[in-house]
């Protein structure tokens, strides 16, 4: 009689263990965030030029925010748009 | 002691793109002398020339864009935003109150360029 221990996989049940996401500004103890660079500020943004959430960044709250000023500064001197499509 | 209070500031400009460059050379000299009257000091100041915009302004795709890093007291804002409104060549202006991270930073981009750059690849 087959008890529930007895259950074998014939293949392991892989189990993807991921990596805990962080936050880069306290990584790199990076203190300014610059609204000049824009290279540097796309990669908080998404294809429509919309920032992207912390759920998927990482970053910490307060560097979120400084982030978001950063953005609106740079779209407010043309250096980033407001909509766009394909922005990489 | 308000009227002695200085800060540091940053003052991005957009100029449109039809002066020649006699022309923005003096709206540049225009603006930096305006701070240095109204005791302002100028730290650096950076013209990147034309580049064009990520969307039009003024029906115009392209600008001529100029920075300016200064110290000066809180009520020069007041008056220089005036001349920058009265001023026909100006798209657009931004003056930007700047923390101590910030000096730091623009210090060490001014020094050395290629390692500051070199620090924002590690960040990729």
């Amino acid at each position: 009689m087959a008890r529930a221990t007895d259950i074998k996989y014939l293949t392991t049940t892989r189990v993807e263990k991921r990596q805990k996401k962080y936050c880069r500004f306290k990584k790199l103890g990076i203190k300014y965030i610059d609204y000049k660079d824009a290279e540097f500020l796309k990669k908080f943004l998404n294809e429509q030029g919309k920032m992207l959430p912390r759920r998927i960044t990482g970053t910490s709250l307060k560097f979120q925010r400084k982030l978001g000023h950063a953005v609106k500064k740079a779209r407010q001197m043309a250096i980033l748009p407001y909509v766009t499509d394909l922005l990489k | 002691m308000a009227t002695t209070n200085i800060q540091n500031y940053e003052m991005m400009l957009i100029f449109t793109p039809v002066l020649a460059d006699d022309e923005f050379k003096t709206a540049q000299a225009k603006f930096t002398s305006f701070i240095k009257e109204n005791g302002g000091e100028i730290v650096h100041q950076n013209a990147w020339g034309l580049k064009s915009l990520a969307y039009p302004i003024q029906k115009k795709t392209t600008g001529l864009y100029f920075v300016v890093e200064f110290t000066a007291p809180t009520d020069l804002n007041a008056k220089i935003e005036i001349q920058l409104n009265r001023d026909e060549t100006v798209m657009r202006h931004m003056i930007t109150h700047l923390d101590k991270f910030a000096v730091a930073y623009n210090n060490r981009k001014r020094n050395a360029p290629a390692k500051a750059e070199a620090k924002e690849e590690t960040v990729s």
